[in-house]
């Protein structure tokens, strides 16, 4: 016992060390691999495929950043994390970077202590019924039985929502999104809730997809965004800028194909900070002139990630909505980068 | 005189059939399920209720799909095959994932490895399994969790050798330090000796080793485990290594001395106290807090040491039930024949307390293998919930619900099952008494 406890302290002791010691941009340099802490089970976003290679949105973006940083996109190691362990893992170093579609929210950002260095994905939570229950807005679904996944924010915003509006509900618990598709398919509850990309995944599989309506209304704002340590902000710089670099390059039309023909042949200035040629952006975060160019060739632009994983080519088929550029109406929007 | 002849009967007849009533089937059915009027109403709901279980599920499983490429697949195979309202089961999913639930992301070009190891394990167990086979078959069980190490995490050859060698360097200074010191303070001098030749010379000798003779396989890390592959190792280590640290537990709690007694009925209370998922999360979240950001202590050694110290506080109690239940005359017969204390134990104590303790402690395996599936908690890739989960992930599968669930069911029932019969076939085979 007493030993242990000698032991539980040298450790603790080395931790303090090891957290006033080197930057998280260091380590993953030293170490040569990045640990990005990843969903395992989202459709779209972040799942292991047939042959145990991870693939999605958010894994995208690890893959971007690690071609940033090392060099080499193939040098993630993807950590599965659940909903509980999410925090702790990044909290104690576990993992450099968290992209596992967590909400941005104040309690999250100010009391775990992390930084959401953007949103990559502007989400909200809305509800599925069945076309035959003729509703054609979620203010109608007075007295409805409510299949709703618990222990998740959805869960108080669903109360929030009903209780704004002067109306109740019966909940159907549920565990899991699978548990919560196959009870509303059985009939167990009237309408499923959960965030609007997962209903849009969830009906893109039903055998019956045209008897089910997605209901206008958004009822919570959930921001989705890669996280990491607070007051390491070299490290979320590289994370953050990684991520315009992506959305800055749909703007100006850089591809995954043309981008070494713009490379060389581009007059606009701002593409030539962006890619190197000009100025020296890189060096400013610690990395080399290419480290833009190479996140973008990793799997194209913000656009080519979004339509590749979740958008309209896809069974999913997501319409870009807050999360098309801003030059389209939507929310995303890289600052300059000089 | 009349002749009067008195009926002799000279031969027996033929015993007669029963009445149709009072023989057979109608017979069983009539004592058995219709003995009383509560009797029959029972029977007949009984009887109505597997009816409709039988109708929902059989269908549903005669409908069964096996090659198809999604679950839109299957479910448009079956309304094409039996009409539109009808339901099936689509095992496509598992045959097109069955390596996942089976190897986890273990490299496909690496599955000789596991493959081997299996076959491997289930050599080493048989000597322990059948008393029959020859003794000198536990020299390969005792060498086999070095094998299995190095062939499923890869790596150098000489890392296990080594490892081993500390045991080989425990085993020598416990055999020259025991006949002078004892057997408790023999076995202390061991450890250290061992923990010694670990901490010190184990990383120097293996890496000399390993530079002069290159012999090893690729690594593979531990997260690329998962599925069976993950449960079986999980099981079976902290299966073979909970026994003899429950045993060790069970008689430390009946110690006289008061430190042995006190830290062993400390600490198989305190671990009894807690939720399994309250060690599993300590081992995935607080000892990351405690560890430097650096170290690279295995997650899965850390959750096969926890669920080992979880399942040994068990199989302790079900040792202490075996020992409460010998009469103490057997312990003053090893007395009377001048054994000393571990000699009573190896040569008669033990042996009685732990045949009375078999179903206990293969119910407690049992429990024990069956938890293995909590891991998923912790991000580990278990058979039922962390590859289902990867598995609906992907669009193709989305929305399956009942055959992820029944396939890794099936797997686990059949391994339990084997479990189980294999203790009632040691009972009956250790049985000695006249009862």
């Amino acid at each position: 016992m007493k030993k242990s406890v000698f032991l539980g302290t040298l450790s603790a002791a080395a931790l303090l060390a090891g957290v006033a010691g080197a930057g998280t941009l260091e380590d993953v340099k030293a170490r040569g691999v990045l640990n990005c802490g990843s969903n395992v089970g989202l459709t779209g976003f972040g799942a292991p495929d047939a042959n145990g290679e991870y693939q999605g949105f958010d894994v995208a973006l690890c893959k971007a950043v690690a071609a940033a940083v090392l060099g080499d996109a193939s040098k993630v190691k993807f950590v599965p994390l659940t909903g509980e362990t999410r925090f702790t893992a990044l909290a104690s170093s576990e993992v450099d970077l968290l992209v596992r579609n967590s909400t941005w929210t104040f309690s999250r950002d100010v009391d775990l202590k992390f930084d959401v260095v953007a949103t990559n994905y502007y989400d909200g939570q809305g509800f599925m019924v069945k076309k035959d229950l003729g509703v054609s807005s979620a203010k109608e679904l007075d007295g409805a039985t409510v299949c709703i996944q618990t222990g998740t924010t959805t869960e108080l915003n669903l109360a929030d929502f009903f209780k704004a509006n002067n109306m109740t509900y019966t909940p159907v618990n549920v565990a899991d999104d699978s548990e919560g598709q196959r009870q509303y398919l059985a009939g167990a509850c009237d309408t499923y809730t959960t965030d609007a990309s997962g209903l849009a995944a969830s009906r893109a599989t039903m055998p019956d997809a045209d008897n089910h309506i997605i209901l206008p209304e958004i009822i919570s704002k959930e921001p989705l965004g890669p996280m990491v340590r607070h007051g390491d902000n070299v490290w979320g710089d590289v994370v953050r800028w990684t991520f315009f670099a992506l959305i800055a390059a749909e703007e100006y039309g850089v591809n995954k194909a043309n981008i070494e023909e713009v490379a060389t042949t581009t007059t606009n200035p701002e593409i030539k900070r962006l890619l190197g040629t000009e100025g020296d952006l890189g060096a400013m975060l610690g990395l080399d002139k290419d480290w833009a160019k190479r996140a973008i060739a990793v799997s194209g632009n913000y656009g080519e990630i979004f339509e590749a994983n979740i958008g309209s080519a896809t069974p999913i088929k997501l319409a870009r909505g807050l999360n098309a550029l801003w030059t389209q109406g939507g929310l995303q929007y890289a600052p300059p980068f000089r | 005189m009349t002749n009067f002849t008195p009926f002799v009967r000279s031969e027996m007849i033929d015993p007669r059939e029963p009445p149709s009533g009072q023989q057979g089937l109608v017979r069983w059915a009539r004592e058995n399920l219709f003995s009383s009027p509560a009797n029959s109403v029972l029977t007949v709901l009984g009887g109505l209720a597997i009816l409709w279980l039988l109708m929902g599920i059989v269908p549903w499983l005669m409908h069964s799909v096996w090659n198809a490429a999604s679950l839109s697949e299957c479910n448009a195979i079956i309304a094409q095959t039996w009409g539109p309202d009808a339901t099936g089961a689509c095992w496509a999913m598992v045959r097109e994932r069955w390596h996942q639930y089976t190897y986890g992301f273990y490299p496909m070009d690496q599955y000789w490895r596991p493959n081997l190891a299996f076959v491997l394990m289930l050599v080493a167990l048989a000597p322990v399994l059948f008393l029959s086979l020859p003794r000198k078959m536990m020299l390969f069980s005792l060498s086999f969790p070095f094998i299995a190490y190095w062939l499923l995490w890869g790596g150098t050859i000489w890392a296990p050798i080594v490892v081993a060698l500390g045991f080989g360097v425990m085993a020598l200074v416990f055999r020259f330090a025991s006949p002078k010191l004892g057997v408790p303070v023999g076995a202390g001098v061991g450890l250290l000796a061992a923990a010694a030749w670990w901490l010190l010379v184990q990383t120097p000798l293996s890496t000399a080793l390993h530079s002069a003779i290159p012999l090893g396989l690729r690594e593979v890390d531990s997260d690329q485990f998962g599925g069976f592959l993950l449960s079986i190792v999980i099981g079976i280590t902290a299966i073979s290594a909970s026994l003899p640290l429950g045993i060790l537990l069970a008689l430390g709690r009946q110690s006289d001395m008061l430190l042995v007694k006190s830290l062993s009925v400390g600490f198989i209370e305190f671990i009894r106290g807690v939720p399994l998922i309250t060690l599993l999360f300590t081992a995935s979240l607080l000892l990351q807090y405690f560890l430097p950001p650096e170290t690279n202590f295995d997650i899965i050694l850390r959750v096969i040491i926890l669920v080992t110290l979880f399942a040994a506080a068990y199989i302790a109690e079900v040792i202490r039930g075996g020992l409460a239940a010998l009469p103490r005359g057997q312990y003053e017969a090893a007395d009377a024949l001048g054994l000393d204390y571990w000699q009573a134990q190896r040569l008669i104590i033990m042996p009685q307390a732990l045949k009375i303790s078999i179903p206990g402690i293969v119910s407690s395996f049992i429990g024990l293998f069956k938890d293995t599936t909590l891991v998923a908690f912790v991000g580990l890739m278990d058979p039922l919930k962390g590859i289902t989960a990867v598995v609906r992930a992907d669009i193709n599968w989305k929305g399956i619900y009942w055959e992820p669930y029944i396939f890794a069911g099936a797997i686990f029932f059949l391994i339990c099952f084997g479990m189980s019969r294999y203790s009632m076939w040691l009972e009956r085979k250790l049985k000695t008494d006249h009862r």
